[in-house]
Parts: structure tokens; C-alpha cells; sequence
């Protein structure tokens, strides 16, 4: 299994959770399609309609900054911790 | 009789009512803090009237919102209501036009969006479908971006005859229908690109604003970058109406809900010098289809004013006698119930102001 946690502003979108569980591992985005089956409004927030990840959310992997490690490729072990955080962007 | 307008901003949705003939205004929001409200409409066609909005999210991406209880509460559907195929390659950037269908069709929306797309909905706006002839269109490998952005930003559809369409993109310019929707013209002819090193293009102008006159649905009029134009042939071919106003550059052209031939628009100076005219806040009216303009400006600030009035920041409603609005970059909103003839203050110190629009509700 591995934990997704949501951060406050998404958490409206998941009925207030702060934390997902979800079955999938090996990739990041195996993870997050089984987000968006579960969850498609908290997955429409994270990524477009091709899947990429939006520019201004950031996604960690056990602490580290998946566009550091591959991406949507970044490896995702079993009792993996996915952090999301939107960046420090806006006006 | 209440009336509603409809204020989309940098940083949210602003809802204001007046029960008291358009005299005084209540004002709530900001619907959707922190993201930028680039298209709003209000579908009077309805039983109950429905409110849209298109949403961005710096952060979070677009989405489009509706509510059947003027705004007390809002419903998106699971899945992105607008949003292209897997097979066009393009991801939503934001919806900037929402538009009703006309009158035979009271279930279609139809959304213009950046990238450069027309989107329709058969059941109210709650889900949309792409147009493909238009996304398929030979020119849009040709189609380029201003400054904010690449966008369907004007959608008219023929108010008797649901198989025509008119739809105006930045840049790309003005495209017609009359096969609602399965083939698509260039109607530029006349419009000049001065921009551009062929400066009389098929197609490529940056229009920033159609309207349709309110007596004669084959009467179109344009505020082009640079250039205000009608068109008398149903956007085929366009000529000058710019005589008679301080400058040929601005954003909106609104046409009036009912009158024939009235129109108003905000010229700025110039490209270069995106400020209204002569630095003071006047709205232009026509009321011969921009045969003669005249300035109106009572009630409005007297001094040097510089914000600009973006192009869906300016609208009519449909009360009689008609309602204008207009909003600016620097939050202020303003309301004539008398046409423009004056004007009064509705609110002041918003986010900048993206887009308005009015109805009876």
C-alpha cells in the first residue's frame, strides 16, 4: 500500500481527507491512475487531461522531488509516502 | 425584477444583485478565491436561470462551475467538464467564452478556449464536447498567440437559425459556420493586419471582440487590434467604423440586446499605449451601427484614469431599457441603466476585473 497525502486546499475534493491509501506501486504514475479511478476530481487537480502533472504542483516521494527522479516514472516502493504540495507560486 | 451581474476576476467570482431597478447593488464573493474567473454566463433561457463559470487555478488548473440557485452553491462533475480528447494532443489551458445557444437550442452551451478551440454541451454546460472541424481546421498549425495567450474568446450563435455560428480567435481571427459546426470559412476580408507582413491576410488577424446587432443578425461588428469594423454580409466581409472615435485600438465591442444599431465600445490609444484614450474614462456609443460615436462619461471619474477594460469586461443586459457594465483591471466596476447615457459606481477595490455579465433574473 501506499499513502497519498492531500494537501488542505484539495482535501474538499477527497472529502476532507488528509490521507489516501492506494494499492498501486512501481511508478509514480501507477499510483496516480489509481488515484484518478478513485478519486477523478483530486486527479483533474494534479494533472491534465494527457496526464502530465500541472507545473505548479509539486509531488514528493518518501521526501524527494519526483521531477528529481524520473517523473511520473520516479519509482514508488510499497509503503511509499506520496506527498503532494502545490508550489510557491501565484500572485 | 432582480438583476444579477456576474463579475469574474484575477482572484474569484464576484456576485452582484440589485432588487431596486439597477439603483443600489449587494455584493458577494469571491466565488472561487484565488482563481481567475476568465468567462462567466448567465443562461436566462432556463426555468431556473443557470450561472457558469470557467475557472484557472494557477496551482490546480481550469474547470468550469454551475449553480442553479444564482450562486448560493455550485456543482462541477467528477470528471473535467471541458477537456480535449486523447487524440487532439492538447491539454485545457482555461475556458474564455461561455455563450448559450440561441433559442431553438436551450440545452447547448457553447465554451471558446485557449488553446484555440470551440467546445459545445447539449445538456446545459455540464459537459462539452469538441468541435473537431474547427480543432481539424487546416489553419490552426497557423494560428498564434498574443499576449494572453491563444484563444476562442467570441462565439455568436445565429439567433433563428441554429445551423450558423460565428466564432473569433486571437489570434486567427473570425471563422464561420453554416453547417453548425461541421465546416468552418475564414471571414476576414477587409480587416487590416497591420501586424502582419501581408497586411490584407485570408486569415490571422487578431481580432479581439465580435458582437452581433441586436435587428439584423447578418450585422457583425469587430474591435480588431487596431481597427474597429461591420460587417453587413455575416462576418464575410468587414468595413471600417472607426471615424469618429479617439483611437481604433481596445478590447470590447458590446452590441445592445434589443436596439439595432447601438453599440459601445473603450478605446485605448494605442498597442503601445494600452491607456483609454486621452487618459480619461469614457465609454463610446453608436447608435447608427457605428455610422457616428459619441463619448459618454457622466458619472464616470473625471480625472486622468489609466487601467484598460479587457475585452469580456464590458457587457449589456437584457432589461429595458438596457443596462451597460464595465469593469477594470483596477478592480472598479461601473453600471448605466440607461444605456450609457450615466453611469454610477457598483463596486470598487476588486481583483482585476476579467469579465462581466448582466441579466434579469
Amino acid at each position: 500500500m501506499v499513502t497519498v497525502l492531500v494537501p488542505g486546499p484539495l482535501r474538499g475534493e477527497v472529502g476532507g481527507a488528509a490521507r489516501l491509501t492506494v494499492r498501486a506501486h512501481g511508478t509514480l504514475r501507477d499510483v496516480l491512475d489509481e488515484l484518478a479511478d478513485g478519486w477523478p476530481r483530486l486527479s483533474r487537480r494534479l494533472r491534465d487531461e494527457r496526464g502530465d502533472l500541472r507545473r505548479y504542483v509539486n509531488v514528493y516521494v518518501d521526501g524527494e522531488d519526483c521531477r528529481q527522479a524520473g517523473g511520473l516514472a520516479a519509482p514508488v516502493r510499497p509503503g511509499a509516502e506520496v506527498r503532494v504540495l502545490p508550489s510557491v507560486a501565484g500572485g | 425584477m432582480t438583476t444579477l451581474l456576474a463579475i469574474g476576476t484575477g482572484k474569484g467570482l464576484f456576485l452582484a444583485t440589485s432588487t431596486d431597478g439597477r439603483r443600489s447593488w449587494q455584493i458577494s464573493g469571491p466565488h472561487f478565491p484565488m482563481t481567475g474567473v476568465y468567462a462567466v454566463a448567465v443562461d436566462s433561457r432556463r426555468a431556473v436561470p443557470r450561472l457558469l463559470a470557467g475557472t484557472s487555478s494557477s496551482h490546480f488548473g481550469p474547470s468550469l462551475a454551475t449553480s442553479d440557485d444564482l450562486g448560493s452553491s455550485w456543482q462541477e462533475p467528477e470528471h473535467a467538464p471541458v477537456a480535449f480528447p486523447a487524440d487532439a494532443a492538447a491539454s485545457l489551458g482555461r475556458v474564455w467564452q461561455l455563450t448559450p445557444g440561441g433559442p431553438a437550442e436551450p440545452d447547448v452551451v457553447w465554451a471558446g478556449t485557449e488553446p484555440s478551440a470551440l467546445f459545445r454541451s447539449a445538456d446545459g454546460g455540464r459537459t462539452f464536447e469538441l468541435v473537431r472541424a474547427l480543432w481539424d481546421h487546416p489553419h490552426r498549425t497557423q494560428w498564434g498567440a498574443g499576449f494572453g495567450g491563444q484563444a476562442v474568446h467570441s462565439v455568436l450563435p445565429h439567433p433563428r437559425d441554429p445551423a450558423r455560428l460565428v466564432v473569433a480567435m486571437s489570434t486567427g481571427g473570425v471563422y464561420r459556420s453554416d453547417d453548425a459546426g461541421a465546416s468552418w470559412a475564414p471571414g476576414n476580408t477587409g480587416i487590416h493586419a497591420r501586424y502582419l507582413p501581408d497586411e490584407w491576410p485570408e486569415f490571422g488577424q487578431c481580432v479581439h471582440k465580435i458582437a452581433r446587432d441586436a435587428g439584423d443578425p447578418e450585422r457583425l461588428y469587430a474591435q480588431n487590434h487596431h481597427g474597429v469594423y461591420r460587417s453587413d454580409d455575416g462576418g464575410r466581409t468587414w468595413a471600417s467604423i472607426a471615424a469618429g472615435l479617439p483611437s481604433d485600438f481596445g478590447f470590447p465591442m458590446v452590441a445592445h440586446p434589443t436596439r439595432p444599431g447601438m453599440i459601445w465600445s473603450f478605446p485605448l490609444v494605442a498597442d503601445w499605449q494600452r491607456f483609454p484614450a486621452d487618459h480619461r474614462c469614457r465609454v463610446y456609443r453608436s447608435a447608427d451601427a457605428g455610422g457616428t460615436w459619441e463619448p459618454l462619461s457622466a458619472g464616470l471619474p473625471d480625472g486622468p484614469f489609466y487601467p484598460a477594460v479587457l475585452r469580456d469586461a464590458m457587457c449589456a443586459d437584457d432589461a429595458d431599457p438596457a443596462g451597460v457594465y464595465f469593469g477594470t483591471r483596477s478592480g472598479e466596476v461601473y453600471a448605466s441603466r440607461d444605456e450609457g447615457d450615466s453611469w454610477s459606481l457598483v463596486a470598487a477595490h476588486l481583483p482585476d476585473v476579467l469579465c462581466v455579465r448582466a441579466a434579469e433574473v
